[in-house]
This record gives structure tokens, sequence and C-alpha cells, in this order.
């Protein structure tokens, strides 16, 4: 015979175990609709219709940014990048301060019929990687990383490395 | 029964060594002589980790000054997630085990929990807007989060919502351990889809993507902010046995000169 607490210990973890699970297939099945942003690989493959607003992120492309100013606002056009597949992306207006070749960024607009991204925004996305100025200065002088190109290398190359001023 | 029970201090059949130290009298005659210590020990490592964090340690690399925001986003963050698991952890233990002293803790750490909720989706919208370029998306992490504050407010209400204080413990109870399973949803969001939110820097295996110097005050201010939170809980369920201790002795004396 089983006490009365053995009964709700037994009843409450079948009912986490019941819940985690409908959790997990949920979550599973709405995995698509719960991402934040398309990349430009999954936009090709899926061709969304021209006007249809989605979110498009993705690196910029090095080399590819070129600003124009029509009647007083710049127009920025540049391709954004996956590393295999890349859309190119028109916006008007004035691009956040982390803006930058090799920046994350996530775009809102939609397709134009001639293959451009019109974007009506730009987020920023910036890295996870959190260091001074003057360490990133020295890995880019001992050509071990440059923002531009990628994600800096592991940290256990950089965390020991010393630091002229920590105050900059 | 529970109310004799807080009055005496003692719990008359003793079933097993938790409800030993399970008991409210107990746990004042602990907590409440170091709360003073606590608090002391609280604001020494929260202020020494800003004050740190925000004079002293480098700015980024890519962020500037605006990515000191963490000193206060990251600890809050931490804390308000290990909070609501401290919030099942009571839960369960009040939904199994019945103990007096749990349904007290879940009760006080509703609030405590949801004020560092709050720090930390503030804080967090602060640092989007130079950053990202927006408040608030609605992207994995950040909705998630919105949720756990949600549930906070929810327990709030759910637990005080009958008059009769165990039907408020055990409804209160079961929504805690149901909104559990938000919490490896917050955790893994940043790995499972793809959000606007950065990945996670802090890792416990391997390397963590943070420069020493700025490492420290980060650590030591998410020591701090937990410090702060215990304190906080520990003098809230002390002020609640208290009020119901008061309580029982002015009914007590209500009932002998009536």
């Amino acid at each position: 015979m089983r006490s009365r607490k053995q009964k709700r210990l037994f009843l409450v973890l079948a009912c986490g175990i019941c819940l985690s699970a409908a959790t997990g297939l949920t979550l599973a099945a709405f995995s698509s609709t719960l991402t934040y942003f398309l990349s430009p690989g999954s936009v090709l493959a899926k061709k969304p219709a021209p006007g249809l607003e989605f979110r498009l992120g993705g690196v910029v492309q090095v080399g590819t940014v070129a600003t124009t100013i029509n009647h007083g606002s710049p127009t920025t056009a540049f391709r954004v990048t996956d590393g295999t597949a890349s859309i190119p992306v028109t916006y008007t207006g004035v691009l956040p301060d982390l803006f930058r070749e090799g920046q994350g960024i996530v775009a809102i607009g939609a397709m134009t019929t001639g293959g451009t991204f019109a974007a009506d925004e730009v987020l920023a996305k910036h890295g996870s990687t959190y260091m001074p100025k003057d360490v990133e200065q020295a890995l880019r002088k001992a050509g071990k990383w440059n923002p531009k190109f990628g994600p800096p290398p592991a940290a256990d190359t950089w965390n020991t490395m010393p630091v002229k001023s920590t105050n900059s | 029964m529970t109310e004799t029970v807080l009055i005496s201090g003692k719990i008359s059949k003793t079933g097993s060594w938790l409800h030993h130290f399970a008991n409210p009298g107990r746990f004042l005659r602990l907590v409440q002589p170091i709360l003073p210590w606590l608090a002391a020990v609280s604001i020494i490592l929260t202020v020494t980790g800003i004050i740190w964090g925000y004079a002293f340690a480098p700015a980024d690399w890519e962020q500037g000054n605006a990515a000191r925001i963490m000193y206060v986003h990251v600890p809050a963050a931490w804390v308000a997630m290990a909070g609501y698991a401290a919030l099942a952890v009571c839960s369960f233990f009040s939904i199994i085990w019945r103990h007096p002293l749990a349904d007290l803790a879940a009760e006080e750490i509703g609030p405590v929990g949801a004020g560092f909720t709050f720090v930390c989706l503030v804080s967090g919208a602060l640092w989007g807007k130079p950053m990202w370029g927006a408040y608030w998306v609605w992207d994995a992490r950040l909705t998630s989060v919105l949720v756990l504050f949600f549930l906070y407010l929810g327990h709030i209400a759910l637990i005080r919502a009958f008059d009769n204080p165990a039907h408020g413990h055990r409804a209160a109870a079961i929504l805690a351990l149901v909104g559990a399973v938000n919490l490896p949803i917050i955790v893994f969001s940043v790995q499972w889809w793809n959000t606007l939110h950065q990945g996670n820097t802090i890792s416990f295996s391997g390397n963590s993507k943070i420069y020493i110097t700025m490492l420290y005050p980060l650590l030591i201010a998410t020591l701090g902010f937990y410090m702060c939170f215990i304190t906080l809980v520990c003098a809230r369920v002390c002020a609640a046995i208290m009020e119901k201790r008061t309580g029982g002795l002015l009914l007590a004396a209500a009932e002998r000169q009536g």
C-alpha cells in the first residue's frame, strides 16, 4: 500500500513527463514559425511571393555596400549572405550604428519582382563576443582575426592576451 | 493545523528529516540572526560589481559603452530564472509533502522574482534600442522571458486569490510547476531558433567568449544579485512567519476575552 505522499509524487512526476513531452512536440512542430528570421539560403529555397513581408537575416557581405543620396535621404544597397547564398537588399533611411561589412543584421521587408529585398527596417544583430578594443586591435595586427570575415577565434587564444590600457 | 504549528513552532508528528528542517520556527531562529550579514554581503557584492563594471572595466570593441548594461541585465536574467526554479522546487515540496515553509517561501519568492524579471526586461529594452535599433522584438528569447514575467504575475495573483490559503497554495503550486517548462525554453531559445538576441557568451563547458577584465565584474555582480534575491526572500519569509504568529496570538487573546 502506497502512502498518499507517494501517490502524489507519482502523479506529479507523470504529469510532468506528459507536459514536457507535449511541449517538446509542440515546439518541434512550430519550430519554423518560432524562428525570428529567414536566412538567404532558405529564402531562395522557399521563394516567398513578392510583396509578402518577412524578416531576412544574415551577414552584410564584404565589398557590397554602396550608399547614394536621393532627395536628401540615403539609400543603401548591399548583399546579405549566410555563407552559401546571398540576396541583394535596398534600404532607405539611417542605418543602426553597428551596421558595417561583416555585421549580422535582420532586415524587415519584402521581395520585389526584380529579386531584390526592399527593407523597411534594418536591425543590427551584435555578436556574443565581449573584449576590449585593444585586444581586437592586437588580434587584427597579429593577423588572427578580421571582424569583416567571420567570428573571432576561440577565446583561449585571446582571453589571456595582455592589454596595455584597460581603461580605454 | 498550519496555524497551530506556526504558533508553537513545533510539528507534533515529525515525519521525516524534511519536516525537521522545514519547520518555520526553526527557520526563523536560524535565519533571523544572520539576516543583517546577508544584507551587508549582498550590498557590498552588488555595489562592487556594478561600480567595477561601469567605471573600471573596459568598453567593448563592438558595442562600446552600451555593453556595460550587461552588468545589470545578465545577473538580473540569471536570478529571474533561478528564482523561478526555486519557486518550482518549493511548489514541488508544497504539493507532495505539504510543507508549511515551502508554501510560505513560494508566496514570498513570487514578487521578488517578478521584480528581477522586470529589471531584466527593462534593461534589455534600454540596451536593444541603441544596439539593435528597437526596444522590443518578438523573437524567441525575448518572448519566453516575457512569458516568465507573466507566470510570476499569475502566481502572485493566484496564491492570494482564495479565502482559504491552503487552496491558493495548491493552485499556485500547480501553476508554478506547469510554468517550469518555460525555463529550458528560455535557456535554449538562442540555440534552437534564429533570434535577434545574441547567443550565449558564458559557457560552463568550454570557452566563455568574454575577456577576463569584463568577466570578473560580471561574476561579482551576479553573485551580488543572487545574494540580494536570497536576502529579500529570507526577510520576507521571516516577516510572513511573524505576521502569522501575531495573527494567531491576537486570535487567541480575542478568544480568551470573548
